[in-house]
């Protein structure tokens, strides 16, 4: 099934290149066209204050184009093929994840090479560099699963698309572009406690040297939060539909 | 009584299935023999989608034993999964990968082994007539040729019984016989047991040992295709009147004549083969009866026609019929 998804990623590779280059696209805008400004908020250069939160962007974007997938194989049928054959239902929703994590790794890496480019200086052991990509991982996989069940309900690919939307504004309202502490009140506290926020400052931490605090503890029980309960949101619903 | 003794591929005992209040089937019983081709006639919401889908194991049944090759769909679904085969109105291809991807694929989650496969997904492709197409992506196929590589992927597991839900629908006639002729030889070839649900009568005719009419969840007729056929009327022709007086006067007139009264419109069904003779007598009577018709049509017995006789309504107010307008 894994390689079902990699074969349709290769047909189809103008959806990928739209997810991964949107949020390169993102980087070079707020990199160049806000960083200089922003450089009073951050210290030292915006790029490196900016290019671990943009890597937490990947896997949100990955996620419209995961349930728009899930949504296209419940409704065009393929899946009562599966269904009537003597291999786990579940396979299916395992594929798509696993497809989404391999391209949830290549783009987070392309990512990571355009800001090096552009002059990303990180500062990592490693050790830290594993860390840090384990974590990206954990998180691809909770938010796919989340995006796995958007897809399962769904009543067509067109919509799917639109069911993450809140996902991928998140990491604009954290601290992946700005410090919170120059938000207003009520937004800063929501900054404070999405989990875009501590996983940001986790992988920054990691990357860059800074303090990470608690928000290494904070990120790890979002991972699992969310993907727990995107796994047992998806398989209800993907049960639910057998009579 | 042991299902598997008695060689039966398909057994279904008082299959009941209820959607919240409303009840689409209502104790069916149905047994088809291995080898056998099997029909489910029926219009549109008759509940044929739903009978295919618990003998699938897509849908679970609220009561009665089901089983297939002696297997209970309920409490052995897997083993049940190794034997069939199904193909729905909406072919289940995978419209980003070419055919030969679709077709390798399947193999693939059946764990087929790799040379075998690779024989296979020829075969196939070569049998549904696909070889050409089979290295373009399948989402440009076109509407025959997307359901030959669905069922193409149906057969890849090497199925004992083949389900076919409304195999022909929406093709146009050419592909319609071509499906009707693949099928015919798969069952010739492998003695796969075929069970099938149909809206036409035709294809039921063709294609079918014994058919079953499914009216409003349950099973109102089941025979082979003469059988019922002889219960219906047969090529007859069909005459209008302006008014039951003359109608009347022309059944006087006509011996062998039916009153066939659709709505406000008076009709009287001859029996004929429709052929100029037969045509020319019954014009000839009705002249001598000094009646005259408004309209006059052949017609070959239709679903209608089936559904008329068995159940006194027609299968659905707009089933298209068989009219070959002749005068007016």
């Amino acid at each position: 099934m894994l390689r079902r998804n990699l074969r349709q990623a290769v047909r189809y590779p103008s959806l990928i290149i739209s997810i991964i280059v949107m949020p390169v696209v993102l980087l070079l805008v707020f990199a160049f066209v806000f960083g200089g400004a922003l450089e009073a908020a951050t210290e030292g250069e915006y790029i490196d204050y900016l290019a671990p939160g943009m890597l937490l962007m990947i896997p949100a974007y990955l996620m419209a184009s995961l349930a728009v997938q899930i949504a296209t194989d419940t409704t065009k049928g393929i899946v009562n093929r599966f269904r009537t054959m003597p291999i786990a239902p579940a396979s299916m929703l395992a594929g798509h994840v696993g497809g989404t994590l391999v391209l949830g790794l290549l783009g987070s890496g392309a990512m990571a090479l355009v800001a090096l480019l552009i002059g990303w200086r990180p500062d990592a052991e490693p050790v830290e560099w594993l860390a840090a990509a384990g974590l990206l991982a954990l998180f691809t996989f909770a938010l796919a699963w989340i995006a796995v069940g958007m897809g399962l309900i769904s009543p067509n690919p067109e919509s799917a698309s639109n069911l993450p939307l809140p996902f991928i504004l998140l990491p604009f309202l954290g601290s992946g572009l700005v410090a919170t502490d120059t938000m207003p009140a009520g937004l800063r506290q929501f900054a404070e406690y999405q989990p875009f926020t501590p996983m940001t400052e986790t992988i920054r931490g990691l990357l860059m040297g800074t303090e990470i605090g608690g928000s290494a503890v904070v990120a790890l029980a979002w991972c699992l939060g969310l993907g727990v309960i995107g796994f047992v949101w998806s398989a209800r619903v993907f049960a639910r539909r057998d009579g | 009584m042991s299902d598997t003794t008695t060689g039966s591929a398909i057994t279904v005992r008082g299959l009941r299935k209820s959607y919240g209040e409303r009840r689409v089937l209502d104790g069916i019983d149905l047994t088809v023999g291995r080898g056998d081709i099997f029909a489910l006639l029926g219009p549109n919401g008759a509940g044929k989608t739903t009978t295919v889908q618990i003998l699938t194991t897509l849908r679970r049944a609220d009561a009665g034993e089901i089983t297939i090759c002696g297997h209970d769909v309920a409490s052995a679904a897997d083993r049940v999964r190794e034997l069939i085969g199904v193909t729905g109105q909406f072919a289940a291809v995978d419209g980003l990968l070419t055919g030969r991807e679709n077709l390798r694929l399947v193999a693939d989650l059946l764990h087929l082994p790799k040379t075998r496969a690779t024989r296979l997904v020829d075969e196939l492709l070569a049998r549904f007539d696909l070889a050409a197409a089979a290295d373009r992506v399948a989402g440009g196929y076109s509407g025959g040729m997307t359901r030959r590589l669905d069922l193409a992927m149906t057969l890849v597991g090497g199925p004992r019984v083949l389900f076919l839900d409304e195999p022909t629908t929406g093709l146009d006639p050419r592909s319609r016989r071509a499906v009707w002729q693949t099928i015919a030889e798969l069952v010739a070839d492998t003695g796969v047991t075929v069970f099938l649900t149909t809206q036409y009568l035709e294809e039921a005719d063709q294609l079918a040992d014994r058919i079953a009419v499914l009216d409003g969840g349950r099973i109102v007729a089941e025979g082979t295709a003469e059988e019922l056929k002889r219960l219906v009327p047969g090529h007859h022709i069909r005459l209008e009147f302006a008014d039951r007086s003359d109608l009347h006067a022309a059944a006087a007139g006509l011996p062998g004549s039916r009153v066939v009264d659709e709505g406000d419109r008076p009709a009287l069904a001859v029996p004929g083969d429709g052929g100029v003779r037969a045509l020319r007598a019954v014009l000839d009577d009705l002249d001598r009866a000094g009646v005259e018709a408004t309209a006059l049509a052949v017609r070959t017995p239709t679903l209608d026609d089936v559904f008329l006789t068995l159940t006194g309504h027609p299968a659905a107010p707009t089933t298209a019929t068989a009219d070959k307008e002749i005068a007016r």
